[in-house]
Order: C-alpha cells, then structure tokens, then sequence
C-alpha cells in the first residue's frame, strides 16, 4: 500500500503543474537517482550478486525522464530496458526497482520476473515482456478500455528503440494505435545500435520519423542528449495525443552510453560517434545548464548526489535483509483460477523413500 | 428447433454481450460483415461500438485484448482461422500466458479459434493447435464437441479469470446440432462420458468426439462395447476421468486431430501409462492425423485425419491385444 501512495504522490505533484525550472530540476533528479542505480547494480553484478542480467539506461536517462514526467496518474506506461529513469518519473516506488533486480519475493515481481522486467499494471506501468515491440498493442488495449469506459484524458507511452522499429509487433501496434485513433505516445530512442547492430543494418529509410509518416502519425524529432528539448518535446507530443489529435511518435536522437548489458563491453560503438555530439552524456549536459541557467550551483548538485546515493544504499540495506524466495513455499500457480490448475508436481520432487 | 454449433457459438457471444459490459468483441471482419463463419452474424447491430473490425494483425490483435483485459475488460478475439493465431504467438503465450505469474494481475481473454480441417481448406485453414497452447503454463485450452458444449464453454471461457484458447471445430459448426441451447453445463476441466461401454475406452475431444461415437456405433454390431470419453477442455485435462475408464474397460484408445508428435493424445497416454499402468490389459494407443502438413484435396484429406473407419480399425486392433 506504502507503494502505491508512493506512485500515486508523484503522480499528483505532476498533475499539479510545475514550472518549466522545476520540472528540469525533477527530471534530472530522477535522472540522477537513475544513473546511481545502474552503477550500482552494475557494481553488484559484478560482483556476483545479481544473477541474469543488468541492463543499463546510461544516455538515455533524459528522453526516459522525460516520458515519465510527461505521464500523469490515470496514463500507462510500458517502458523498455532502459527506462529506469522513466519509470522512477512515473512514480515506480526505487525501493521496487531495487528488490526486482535482487530478486525479492517481496517485490512485485516476487522473484519470479527480474531486473528490467518489474511493473504494477494496477497502476499502470506494464511490465514488459523481451520481445520488442509486444507491448506497443497492450498499451492500445489500455487505451481502448478506457475509451469503452468513457474515460477521458489519459494517454498511453511506449518505449522502443531503433531495433525494435524493424518488428512486426512495432508495424501492427502502431497501425493499430492509428487505426483507432489512440492517444499513444510512442518514443523511440535511437540509440545507434540495437545490441551491436548498427543502424545502417536495421532500416533503410532515411529517418525513422518516415515511420511515423507511414502509418499517418505525427512525428516529432529531438535531441535526446538534451533534457529541456526532451522535457519540451516528449511533453508536446503527450499533451497532443491528450487533446485527441491521435498517436505521436517521438524520435530521439542519442547514443547508447554502455554495452547492451552489462556483459557486454560495447567495444563495437564507433569511436566517432562517441565524439560526435550524439555521445554527450545527457546527464552531465542536464548538470551544466543548470549551472549555467543559476538553478543550482556545483555544491548544490553535490548535495543531491549525496542525497540520492544515501536513499540507494539505503534502500538496498534494506532489501539486502530480506530474504530470498523460498521453493517450497512458493505458490507455483500460473492461473488466477485456481480450480483450473493441472495437477502436476507443484513442489520440487524428492527423492522417493 | 434445433440449434448449430456454429449458431450456440453466437448465441453464446450475444449472451456474453448483453449480460456483461465489459465483454467486447475484437478481430477480423467481426463487425457489420458478421465474420468469415458468420459467428458474429448481426452482433455489432445489436451491441454498437463492441464488435470491432480489427486490421490484419493477429499480434497487435491479442496484445490489445490484455491491455483491455488490464483495464478490466472482457475481450472476445476472433482469429478469423486457429492456423492464424501463429503470428500472434508471442503474445498469447509471452504475454497473455505469463501476466498472472509475473504480476498477479489476471487475464480474463477468450481467443476464438477456428480449427480443424473441412475439405478444400488446405495446409492453412484446417490446422488444430491446441496441443501448442496446451503446452504453455497459463492458458486454458478448450475444446468443445457438442452445440451445447460450445455455448456453455464459450460462456465459461468469458467469465474465466484467466486467457482461455477456445478451438471450435469449422466441420461442427453446421453439422452439429443441438435440441436447443442448455440452461445448465458440466464446467471446464470434467471430462464427459459421451457413451457408457464396457470392453475399451476411446478418449477424443473437439470433432473426434462425434467420428469415435461413429466408430462405437459401428462397433456395437460387432458385439464390442466401447465407452467414449469426451476430454472437452484439454487443459486442464480430466484425468480421474480418464482413468476412471480405463479402471472399468483396461483398454485405452486416444483419438486427436492434430498432428502425432506430442500433444493431446501423447499426453494422455503417458498419464495412464504413468498412473494406471496396472488398469491396462493391452498397450494403449492412439490414433492423429498423418504427420505431414494437411492436404489440399478432398481424397487426401479425408485419409490424413482419423476417420469413423480408421477409428474402428484401430480400436478393432486394440480389442485383439
């Protein structure tokens, strides 16, 4: 319950209205406590301690933070892999986040889904499945009911990135969505690679903004190394598709700043491109304007690096304590209807006699 | 006046609509055309704004019907045929199969799926895929082989919490009839007794049901009391039943549809080799179509799938062990 206070407080200070300095300051709070976790669960898989995989968001955390801010309470989200700054600007409660990536049966996912896996679809984060471009149409389906309901107003994001542009869930989700005239916002980080395939063997058009054309969708193009644009961009998108205008499609241009995972050194990311202003770390940019702009001066950043590393570790103490899941107490039932089960072993099998 | 299986289908989907808002309907030429098998025949008239044409996008088709489900909707999918539910694989079996186990948040999608071969339908438009959903945890596989099964299933499979795979077999649909629609039904996962006999039991679902009656017929002229089991949902899958028959008769056939490697039949034999293998008095056996894609023309096709001879042959052969 302390959970979904949590989101829902969030929610209603976006709600609320804030000025253009403030919700730069959220965004790159957001973005900060972001980055943190990933070099953190970055840390702990190296060291052993997570098991799978970590998957960062390093780069992107402004075009993330941007689609969660731009999300109000009532909206849905399905973010991607890298989305944790996203998720924690929609209001995913860190304490989730961290006890998703450790496992916990005590997190949403209960230790049966883990790392970037986790969502509450209660409160609309969905949580999305490894097949890109699959959770385009549930978002749709969202915004389908809640148009049968006569509920007006709220939008719908998806996340997806370059790759996940050339999959046929992409193709029909987004048709769909325009079809039906759906208030989606679909965001796409072109991050020059999906794992280490480069754009020139993903798509052929000139611009995936020609997607958007396509399907007869508004398209919109930004920066994605740079938080105000993002802020402003992904904001106008979200407030047109609000006003009933249809589907928007946001293209964001930025370069993915570590490895697929983190098993993955990323040696194949062109050394141009990392010079080139694509490979600007959004994070550090979002730093400097507000220095520059007199928002916050260096000591007043530091302060809340400190702030948001003491709630981290924190927040992994605590999670650290909590037990792992349990085999035989597990409830090992993948159906809400519980006299419908089938009546295989449901516990782990011991040795007979 | 008797009812067609193909008209409970739709008795059951207006039934559905008229009890419950939340229920609407989602897939290909559903609306004003009424559906390729005209299961939805005059529903968007009756219910505007539920019956919704849907693009040719089996994928985006089935994700939206667990967004829907997600906001608490009832969707009904069409899939206009069962052989085109593979491109909506990934989220039937990713998305729909695994959302409760992930997230407790139920999953209460029926996906209508026209199965089974009809002469003329070819490799595309006859295939029976239950045994692929079955095998994935978080689905309910029904397989309806009566009129009255298929209205009173189809509503069952609405009100489930969870995403039900409903194959409902294209031969049944006009050449199955029922007296008139029941008022009160078995629920899923109960096997039925479709014809009490003592010398082998014969367990089938969905069309099979009525060509192994056919065969039992065929048999009792010979003297053979064969009892015929109706599974009519495979997952969950009766095995009390089952073995319950196989305690009385010691002889097992299982008859499917669908192709010989794994599946339905292979999966109730090793449950009864597993659990009755004391109850047997002969090996059990079973009979599918052939294990090649499903012929084009009539002469081929007719041969491919078990038949009401081929049925009696092969329990004949088993009444010999």
């Amino acid at each position: 319950m302390a959970d979904m206070l949590q989101i829902l407080e969030s929610q209603d200070a976006k709600a609320a209205g804030l000025s253009p300095r403030d919700q730069f300051m959220l965004g790159f709070r957001h973005m900060l406590l972001a980055r943190l976790m990933d070099d953190k669960m970055a840390s702990l898989y190296r060291g052993g301690k997570i098991q799978g995989g970590v998957f960062l968001g390093r780069g992107q955390e402004a075009l993330s933070a941007a689609t969660g801010l731009a999300l109000k309470k009532g909206d849905v989200f399905a973010p991607l892999i890298r989305d944790g700054a996203g998720r924690l600007a929609f209001g995913e409660p860190l304490l989730e986040a961290v006890r998703t990536y450790l496992g916990s049966p005590l997190g949403p996912m209960r230790g049966r889904d883990g790392n970037v896996h986790r969502g509450s679809p209660r409160h609309g984060m969905l949580p999305m499945i490894s097949h890109l471009g699959a959770m385009i149409s549930v978002v749709n389906g969202v915004l389908m009911a809640k148009r049968f309901k006569k509920m007006s107003g709220h939008v719908g994001a998806a996340s997806i990135g370059d790759g996940g542009t050339s999959t046929g869930s992409f193709h029909e989700g987004l048709n769909q969505a325009a079809v039906e005239k759906l208030p989606l916002v679909l965001v796409v980080a072109n991050n020059q690679y999906a794992y280490s395939t480069p754009n020139e063997r993903q798509f052929a058009c000139a611009s995936l903004l020609d997607k958007a054309a396509g399907y007869g969708v508004t398209g919109h193009e930004v920066d994605g190394t740079d938080l105000e644009a993002c802020l402003q961009t992904v904001g106008e998108a979200a407030a047109r598709a609000r006003q009933g205008l249809g589907p928007q499609m946001v293209v964001a241009r930025l370069l993915r700043l570590c490895g697929h995972g983190e098993h993955d050194d990323a040696s194949y990311i062109d050394a141009r491109l990392k010079a080139s202003p694509l490979g600007r770390d959004c994070l550090q940019a979002a730093e400097e304007l507000m220095w520059r702009r007199g928002w916050a001066d260096e000591a007043a950043t530091r302060r809340l690096r400190q702030e948001a590393a003491q709630l981290l570790e924190e927040t992994l103490a605590v999670v650290q304590r909590e037990p792992a899941p349990d085999p035989y107490r597990e409830d090992w039932r993948p159906l809400a209807s519980r006299h419908l089960m089938e009546r295989f072993e449901t516990y782990p099998v011991m040795e007979a006699m | 006046m008797s009812v067609t299986y193909l008209e409970a289908i739709r008795a059951a989907q207006a039934k559905a609509l008229a009890d419950d808002p939340r229920v609407f309907i989602y897939g290909q030429d559903v609306g004003a055309f009424g559906g390729a098998f005209k299961a939805t025949k005059n529903l968007a008239a009756e219910f505007p704004g539920r019956v919704l044409d849907a693009p040719i996008s089996e994928d985006a088709m089935v994700g939206a019907a667990i967004g829907a489900a997600i906001e608490g909707m009832r969707p009904i999918i069409e899939m206009q045929f069962a052989d085109f539910s593979a491109p909506g694989l990934t989220q039937i079996v990713n998305q729909a199969a695994t959302l409760f186990w992930r997230s407790q948040m139920p999953c209460p999608i029926t996906i209508r799926m026209p199965s089974g071969g009809t002469a003329g339908g070819g490799p595309f438009h006859s295939q029976s895929l239950e045994g692929i959903y079955a095998h994935f945890p978080g689905l309910i596989v029904m397989t309806p082989a009566t009129a009255e099964d298929a209205y009173s299933m189809l509503l069952e499979a609405v009100a489930i919490d969870d995403p039900v795979i409903f194959c409902e077999h294209k031969y049944l649909y006009y050449h199955c009839k029922a007296e008139a629609l029941p008022t009160e039904a078995m629920p899923a996962g109960k096997a039925r007794i479709a014809r009490p006999g003592r010398d082998l039991s014969v367990v089938a679902y969905s069309a099979m049901v009525q060509d192994s009656l056919a065969a039992a017929e065929e048999l009792a002229g010979e003297g053979a009391e064969i009892e015929v089991v109706d599974l009519r949902s495979i997952k969950p899958l009766d095995t009390d039943t089952v073995m319950a028959s196989v305690a009385r008769t010691g002889r097992l056939l299982c008859v499917g549809e669908a192709w010989p490697w794994g599946g339905v039949t292979a999966e109730v034999l090793a449950r009864v080799a597993a659990e009755g293998f004391g109850l047997l008095d002969a090996p059990p056996q079973r009979l599918n179509s052939k294990d090649t894609p499903i012929p084009y023309h009539p002469s081929l096709w007719t041969v491919h799938r078990p038949t009401v001879r081929s049925i009696a042959a092969a329990a004949r052969n088993l009444l010999r062990m």
